[in-house]
């Protein structure tokens, strides 16, 4: 067998093996999934209590066109406010709604009286109740018919396409692009810092525990360090891959063990109170999910996804070569701060600029920054989603695998030295001296 | 025939000569020792001949071709700053490391059972390294060095870390492996394993070779040429009976016994002093003093007097 299929092999099986790889795998998923079950668990949780409200109406018409939800139920009280709220019990009622005898010409002036800080559902709920049975009535006294107003009334979501002389007709969302392209950029970003530090971690590791002579008395160092850096490169992605696969099992289990049966009468109960508060029609609604298909359709899932394959390796390897060099040169985690300053520089800097080139990906910034090998894998993905000239692709991602050789280069002369080199942390000057021994 | 043949080999870091242009032949099957004070460049020299580094000038034959990475599974190295992977299974690591030097799967496994067995170690094999004491991890490192039945075996230190039992059973396997026709390279500052066990050594001192060759010759050279006499009688008639070609250094009586070292000043013999001795003197006990590896060693390096044998 190949000997740096062998080193491969040993840095992945005895990291994915290890207590800290499987809690890490299985905690991460649960994190997410838990987080996203807990949003389902809470919006489920709101919409099971019943809040009773009393109904102090002074108008004397409003009241009778309350209409109970599932959550809300309007009992009208014929006393007077002062007395309603003497009588109050927070034991049965939830708040009391007291409508002024101006509410028609005042709605500002109805308020809420409730004994703990109220629910913000239950508060949508009766300020739409209320706006839309008042603003019936006022259609009625202005001699208007609801049916002529809703035809009258035009909702617009405006169709964003970008300008393409193929004539194809794509689409897009500026939000949702940007954010695709920032998540993938974040995912780089925290891969490089993850997986790098591992690197480092393994050679200072070999380098205390000084296995490393032995170790390079059968193989060329060169063979170990690109061994380790290729088998942690494939722990991670083996951690991405089953915390994405993990976090949508658990997170669909999760969620329909809790909203179970419930789910969809939910949905239907949001769809009335949507249907009920808007007054909007039904088919008016479509769009907005319409559209967000379209968004996916507007770009190239494959071109993006291989981009992002592309970056997330070149990015590690580029970074990871130069964090084996650190973890050559020291003699303990704590002497690497000097030497990581430079490597971490480069990255904050390049997470600094998606956040800029994600408002405006065709600046001059964003050019330069995609361009440069260094910080090219997390700011050419911001860029992505907009689709940027092949020609500026292509010049990247030379300039990403140049920069890589470069670096492996670089370290690997560093490293060859510096793993057998213990005592004194080494300056800058020596390491450039070197990268100039035989 | 030399197995290994150092020729004019120098490396030169940026602040100093680590080597200067040293030769040294090693012949087949042989206990070579590789001694010197510590920084004088022996480590340099194995790691120029383990292919870890590269020499600055010179080269190497190894059984007669240019070293080249082939070599490195006929070789086994046993580094003075030696260990294993600490959170690692003994055997799976023994077996990690066995494959890195050649092995196939199944004849590291083949030959570390034997090992084990031999050693009696066969309980470790599932557990971490970390859980081993010093002389147990030692031993792992020891087999894992001559699992691939290396032609040339290097040890650097191979002796610290064990108590007397265990440094002998290494001294028992080395001897054996020599016997099968193992050559062995022996950097130690231990002079007493260097007597019981080398047939040749070299001395490095200053990044220079002072001094090589049979540890038999190189102790006829260093001969001091004293002899050590026990004797009844005075030391005025010891005196006496010297004549030409033998002087008296030293002189001590302690009750009726007497002790006298003489320096052979021309090469007699020791006979022809135990001649001029036994008319005048009762000779209880004859034996001309032997410098001791250490007293080379000590000698040498502190008249770093280039010479050769």
């Amino acid at each position: 067998m190949n000997i740096i299929l062998l080193i491969i092999q040993r840095e992945y099986l005895t990291r994915v093996k290890k207590k800290s790889f499987i809690i890490m795998t299985i905690l991460g998923p649960l994190l997410m999934g838990g987080l996203i079950a807990g949003f389902a668990y809470l919006s489920m949780n709101q919409g099971d209590s019943i809040s009773m409200i009393r109904v102090v109406d002074e108008t004397g018409v409003l009241a009778g066109k309350l209409t109970n939800s599932k959550t809300v139920i309007f009992t009208k009280d014929t006393m007077p406010i002062q007395t309603a709220r003497h009588l109050f019990n927070p034991n049965t009622d939830y708040g009391i709604l007291y409508l002024p005898a101006n509410t028609l010409q005042k709605p500002d002036a109805t308020v809420l009286y409730t004994e703990k800080q109220p629910n913000l559902t239950v508060v949508g709920y009766l300020e739409s109740e209320l706006s839309k049975n008042i603003e019936n009535m006022k259609l009625t006294d202005a001699g208007i018919q609801k049916s002529t107003l809703d035809s009258i009334k035009t909702e617009i979501s405006l169709q964003q396409k970008p300008v393409d002389p193929s004539g194809k007709d794509k689409s897009f969302s500026a939000g949702v692009t940007a954010g695709i392209g920032f998540g993938a950029g974040l995912l780089i970003y925290m891969f490089i810092f993850m997986y790098g530090i591992q690197v480092m971690r393994g050679v200072i590791e070999e380098k205390t525990s000084r296995i490393v002579e032995v170790i390079i008395s059968s193989v060329k160092p060169f063979q170990l360090m690109m061994g380790k850096i290729i088998g942690i490169a494939l722990v991670g992605l083996t951690q991405f891959l089953l915390w994405i696969i993990l976090t949508m099992a658990i997170s669909g289990t999760a969620t329909s063990l809790i909203v179970g049966k419930d789910q969809s009468k939910l949905m239907e109960m949001q769809q009335k109170q949507m249907t009920q508060s808007s007054n909007i029609p039904k088919e008016t609604m479509q769009p907005a999910s319409m559209d967000f298909m379209k968004i996916f359709e507007g770009f190239n899932i494959t071109k993006i996804l291989l981009c992002f394959v592309f970056y997330f390796l070149g990015g590690y390897l580029l970074y990871s070569a130069l964090f084996a060099a650190i973890g050559a040169a020291v003699d303990a985690e704590t002497d690497t701060q000097q030497f990581m300053l430079p490597i971490t520089i480069p990255l904050i800097f390049a997470y600094v600029v998606s956040t800029i080139v994600m408002t405006n990906p065709e600046s001059e910034l964003g050019y330069w920054f995609s361009i440069i090998p260094f910080t090219s894998p997390i700011v050419m993905m911001v860029r992505m989603p907009f689709d940027p000239p092949l020609i500026d692709i292509a010049i990247s991602m030379v300039l990403l695998v140049a920069g890589f050789i470069f670096t492996t280069w670089i370290a690997a002369k560093i490293y060859r030295t510096g793993i057998l080199m213990y005592g004194k942390k080494p300056t800058y000057k020596e390491l450039f001296r070197w990268l100039f021994y035989k | 025939m030399n197995l290994l043949s150092i020729r004019e080999v120098s490396k030169i870091y940026a602040n100093h000569k680590a080597l200067d242009s040293v030769s040294i032949e090693i012949p087949e099957s042989s206990v070579f020792g590789l001694l010197g004070p510590n920084g004088a460049g022996k480590t340099s020299l194995i790691r120029i001949i383990n292919q870890i580094t590269g020499p600055d000038g010179g080269s190497i034959l190894f059984g007669g071709q240019t070293l080249n990475p082939s070599h490195i599974s006929a070789i086994g190295y046993l580094p003075e700053e030696r260990g294993l992977y600490k959170k690692m299974e003994v055997g799976e690591q023994a077996i990690y490391l066995a494959r890195l030097k050649g092995l196939s799967r199944a004849d590291a496994l083949k030959k570390l059972r034997y090992w084990f067995e031999k050693f009696e170690m066969q309980s470790w094999w599932r557990k971490k390294v970390e859980e081993l004491s010093k002389g147990m991890q030692q031993k792992v490192q020891f087999i894992v060095t001559i699992l691939h039945e290396p032609r040339l075996l290097i040890l650097d230190e191979p002796f610290t870390g064990f108590d007397p039992i265990n440094a002998n059973l290494i001294k028992d396997e080395l001897l054996g492996l020599r016997q099968k026709g193992t050559t062995i390279i022996l950097s130690t500052h231990r002079m007493e394993s260097v007597e019981e066990l080398c047939t040749h050594i070299a001395l490095i001192n200053k990044s220079k070779k002072i001094l090589d060759g049979q540890v038999k010759d190189v102790r006829k050279q260093f001969r001091s040429n004293l002899f050590e006499i026990e004797y009844k009688g005075t030391s005025v008639g010891f005196a006496n009976a010297l004549w030409t070609g033998f002087e008296l250094v030293e002189t001590r009586t302690q009750d009726d016994h007497a002790f006298a070292i003489v320096k052979n000043l021309n090469n007699s013999s020791a006979n022809d002093l135990l001649r001029q001795l036994l008319n005048d003197v009762e000779v209880i006990s004859f034996r001309e003093r032997i410098p001791t590896m250490n007293d080379i060693f000590i000698e040498s390096v502190q008249n770093n007097k280039p010479l050769e044998a």
